[in-house]
C-alpha cells in the first residue's frame, strides 16, 4: 500500500479499500470494505463495467493494488479500447503486470449439460490470474452471464456462494457487477450471496436530461451516506458528487475584497465584499449584471488573483469585446492566465456534468473568485428542484474551499423582484439587486443592496451608470417630487442650477442697490453741509455788516454830541464803542 | 481435410469417408464427478464409436493455464474437437441421450442405420 487511506479511521472499524473513484470514498467513508466483495447492481448503460475498471486502474495506479478483471461480456482488447477515451491505458498495465484480464466466453449455444457440474474451471482461472499479479481487487463483470450460458440454475448458485466465500478467503476485495431485475437488485438474486455492499446505479432520463445516480443501498458494519448521489462518466472516469457538504463548518474570512467599483465598495461597508462568500447580482434583463460581475472579474485580476467565469450566455471573445467597450479590458487578464472563461451552453450537460465541469476547473485553475453568469439560465439544464440542489451543493464546495463566488441571475418579468427564480437567495451573504426605473419615458438603472451578511451596507437606491470608463454609481436624486433618474434628475438639477444663479445676481443687484444709495445719501450730506456753511458765512457777513452800522450809528451820534457839545453823552458813546467791540 | 481424413482413417461400407472423433475430456483432479465423467465418456464411444475415436483427458489442476486458453469454466466439460463445429458438453456425462445429442452422435448413429 503506497497510501494508507484507512488509517483516518479507528482501528476498531471495518478495514476498507479506497476505490480512487472521486467522491465514492467520501461517502463510503473510506472506501469498499477490504477483502470483501461488492455488489454493483443496475440497467444497462449505467457504468458498471467503467466502475469495476477505474477500481481496478486506480488500485493499480495510486494504491500499488493490482487487480484481475474477469470479463463475461467483453473481451480484453474491447475493455482496453473502452476505456482508453477515458484516459486509462489498460494495454501498459496489462503489459507490466499490474492488471490481468481474463475474458470468459460462454456460449450457451455451444454447451451441452450432461449431468453433475461444478465451476472449478472459473476457480482455476481465477486463481491464477490473482497469482500472476499479486491480486488484491478483482472485478467479475458480469457475473450473471453464467446463468445465460448454464441452464442448472441449482448448481450455478451454489458455486456462485462457493465462489464469494472463496474470494473472501483469497482476501480479495472483489467488486461483482450484476444486471438490475424487475423489482429486484438484480436479475437472479445474486444479492443474496453479496450481502456486505450493495451499490445501485442508476441512469435516468427526466426531461430530455440524462443524469446518472449512485446509492449505496447497504453496508454492512459500517456508517454511509444514504443519498441518491449524482456521478458522472467524464474524460477522467467516475466522479461521485455528495449532495451536500458535511456541515457548515467553512471559515468565514474576516478579509474584504473590492467589487470592482469603488462606489458600490463604498456602498458595502465602504470596504466591499467578503473573501470567501457568496454573493448574488439579481436583475432583469439589459440591468448590468454582466457588467458588474466583469468589473469584479477585472478588479480580481489586478490584485493578482485568479478568478474562473463561467459564462452560460456569451462567447470569451464576445465578453471581451462588450467588456472593453465599457472600459473594462479582460484580455490581458485572459492572456496571462489569470482569468479563465470557460463559456459552454447550459444545455450542453446536464447539471452534473456542470458541477463536476465547477469542481474540475476549481480543482485545476485553483481560483480565488469564481463567477457563473447567470445561474437561472441552469434551469434549462434540468428541473427547478434539481437546480436549487445542484447551487447549494456549489455554493457549499466554493465556500468550503474558501473562494468567493459571485452569481447573477435573470429576474424574469412579472416575478417578485425580491426572489430568484432558482431559490437560492437564502443562502447567499450578499445581494445586490439590479433595476430599472422608469421614469419620463425613460428607462434608467438603479442599485441596491438587498441585504449583506456582516457588514454596515447602505440603504441607499443608487442610480447605476454604465459609461465608457465602467460603471459609476450616483446619489439618486430625492426631492418633493419622489426618486428621480436620468434626464429626469438631470432637469431637476439644471432648474435648481438655474435657480441658484438666479439667486446670486439677485444678491449682486442688492448689493448694488445698497452701494448707489449710500452714494445718494453721502451726495445728500455733502449738499447739506454745504448749504450750512452757506448760511454761517451769511449769518457772520450781516454780524459785521450790523458791527459796521452800529459803529457809523456811534460816530453819527457822536458828531452830533459834539456838535451839541454835552461830555456825558462822550463818556457813554465810548462805553458803546467798547460793547461793540467785544461783540 | 476431409479427403486426408479419408485415407487416414479408411472408409464405411457404402464408401464415404469415415473420420476419427478426437475428444478432450477438462478435469480438475481426481474428484468423483471426474472420474465418473471419464468412465462414461469411454462407455459412450466404445459404444457408439468403436475403434475411431480418441479421448485426451486434462488435468486442469496441473495446467491451469490451459482453461484460459480454451474457454473452460464448467468441469469436468467434454470438447469435440474433431469433426467440426467444436461442440461442448458440460457435466459428468450421466445422461447418455444428451450426450449423444451434446456431441451429435445421435444423427450419425441413425445414418448408420439406414
Amino acid at each position: 500500500m503506497e497510501r494508507a487511506p484507512t488509517s483516518r479511521f479507528k482501528p476498531t472499524e471495518l478495514a476498507k479499500t479506497a476505490s480512487g473513484i472521486s467522491g465514492l470514498d467520501e461517502i463510503t467513508h473510506g472506501g469498499l470494505p477490504r477483502g470483501r466483495p461488492t455488489l454493483i447492481c443496475g440497467t444497462a448503460g449505467c457504468g458498471k463495467t467503467l466502475f469495476g475498471m477505474e477500481f481496478l486502474i486506480r488500485g493499480a495506479t495510486e494504491f500499488g493494488e493490482p487487480g484481475v478483471f474477469m470479463a463475461f461480456e467483453e473481451t480484453a482488447d474491447e475493455l482496453a479500447q473502452n476505456v482508453r477515451s477515458l484516459g486509462f491505458d489498460l494495454e501498459k498495465l496489462m503489459a507490466e503486470k499490474k492488471i490481468a484480464v481474463d475474458y470468459v466466453h460462454i456460449e450457451r449455444s455451444e454447451i451441452e449439460e450432461t449431468g453433475e457440474f461444478d465451476l472449478e474451471g472459473l476457480f482455476l482461472r481465477l486463481g491464477m490470474a490473482i497469482d500472476e499479479v499479486g491480486a488484491k481487487r478483482v472485478v467479475l463483470d458480469t457475473i450473471e452471464n453464467l446463468f445465460g450460458g448454464f441452464s442448472n440454475a441449482l448448481i450455478l448458485r451454489s458455486e456462485l456462494r462457493r465462489l464469494f466465500r472463496w474470494l473472501k478467503e483469497r482476501g480479495v476485495t472483489a467488486i461483482i457487477t450484476a444486471e438490475r431485475g424487475e423489482g429486484t437488485l438484480t436479475r437472479n438474486g445474486i444479492e443474496e450471496y453479496v450481502s456486505d455492499c450493495v451499490i445501485l446505479l442508476d441512469h435516468r432520463v427526466s426531461e430530455q436530461v440524462s443524469t446518472r445516480r449512485l446509492r449505496i443501498v447497504k453496508y454492512r458494519g459500517t456508517t454511509h451516506g444514504t443519498n441518491e448521489y449524482p456521478f458522472l462518466i467524464d474524460e477522467n472516469g467516475i466522479s461521485v458528487l455528495p449532495l451536500t457538504s458535511l456541515g457548515l463548518n467553512h471559515a468565514a474570512s474576516k478579509e474584504r475584497i473590492s467589487s470592482g467599483v469603488p462606489a458600490l465598495d463604498e456602498m458595502l461597508g465602504g470596504e466591499g465584499y467578503y473573501r470567501g462568500s457568496s454573493i448574488l447580482l439579481s436583475g432583469t434583463a439589459g440591468t448590468g449584471k454582466t457588467s458588474l460581475a466583469a468589473h469584479f472579474a477585472n478588479a480580481t485580476c489586478a490584485r493578482g488573483e485568479r478568478c474562473l467565469y463561467l459564462a452560460f450566455e456569451e462567447s470569451p471573445q464576445q465578453l471581451a469585446r462588450n467588456m472593453r467597450s465599457i472600459g473594462v479590458d479582460l484580455e490581458p487578464w485572459m492572456k496571462q492566465g489569470l482569468l479563465r472563461v470557460d463559456a459552454s451552453r447550459p444545455s450542453l450537460h446536464g447539471l452534473e456534468m456542470h458541477l463536476v465541469r465547477v469542481h474540475k476547473q476549481v480543482a485545476e485553475f485553483k481560483p480565488d473568485v469564481v463567477i457563473i453568469d447567470p445561474i437561472s439560465n441552469l434551469v434549462t439544464a434540468g428541473t427547478q428542484v434539481d437546480t436549487e440542489a445542484m447551487l447549494l451543493r456549489l455554493i457549499d464546495f466554493l465556500k468550503s474551499s474558501g473562494i468567493t463566488a459571485l452569481f447573477t441571475n435573470l429576474t424574469s418579468g412579472g416575478n417578485a423582484w425580491e426572489k430568484t427564480d432558482v431559490g437560492v437567495s437564502s443562502i447567499i451573504d450578499t445581494w445586490i439587486l439590479l433595476r430599472d426605473i422608469e421614469l419620463g419615458g425613460e428607462r434608467n438603472r438603479g442599485l441596491y443592496v438587498l441585504k449583506s451578511r456582516g457588514m454596515k451596507h447602505s440603504n441607499q437606491i443608487r442610480e447605476f451608470l454604465i459609461t465608457a470608463r465602467g460603471i459609476d454609481l450616483l446619489p439618486v436624486y430625492v426631492g418633493p417630487e419622489g426618486v428621480l433618474t436620468g434626464s429626469m434628475r438631470a432637469a431637476q438639477e439644471a432648474r435648481e442650477s438655474a435657480a441658484r444663479v438666479e439667486q446670486e445676481h439677485a444678491a449682486e443687484r442688492r448689493q448694488r442697490e445698497l452701494a448707489a444709495r449710500r452714494a445718494a445719501l453721502e451726495a445728500q450730506i455733502k449738499a447739506l453741509q454745504a448749504e450750512f456753511a452757506a448760511a454761517e458765512q451769511e449769518a457772520s457777513a450781516s454780524a459785521e455788516q450790523e458791527a459796521a452800522r452800529e459803529r457809523a450809528l456811534d460816530e453819527q451820534r457822536a458828531e452830533a454830541a459834539v456838535r451839541r457839545g454835552g461830555p456825558t453823552l462822550a463818556a457813554k458813546a465810548g462805553k458803546t464803542t467798547a460793547k461793540g467791540k467785544a461783540k | 481435410m476431409t479427403a486426408a481424413k479419408g485415407g487416414k482413417n479408411g472408409s464405411t461400407k457404402n464408401g464415404e469417408p469415415v473420420e476419427t472423433w478426437d475428444l478432450r475430456l477438462y478435469t480438475a483432479g481426481q474428484t468423483p464427478k471426474s472420474m465418473a465423467a471419464i468412465r462414461n465418456l469411454k462407455r459412450i464411444c466404445e459404444e457408439h464409436l468403436p475403434g475411431r475415436y480418441h479421448i485426451e483427458v486434462i488435468d486442469l489442476m496441473a495446467n491451469p493455464r490451459l482453461a484460459k486458453d480454451d474457454q473452460i469454466v464448467a468441469i469436468p466439460t467434454l470438447v469435440r474437437k474433431l469433426p467440426d463445429p467444436l461442440r461442448k458438453i458440460v457435466g459428468d456425462l450421466s445422461d447418455e441421450s444428451r450426450t449423444l445429442v451434446g456431441l451429435q452422435l445421435r444423427r450419425h448413429q441413425e445414418e448408420e442405420r439406414q
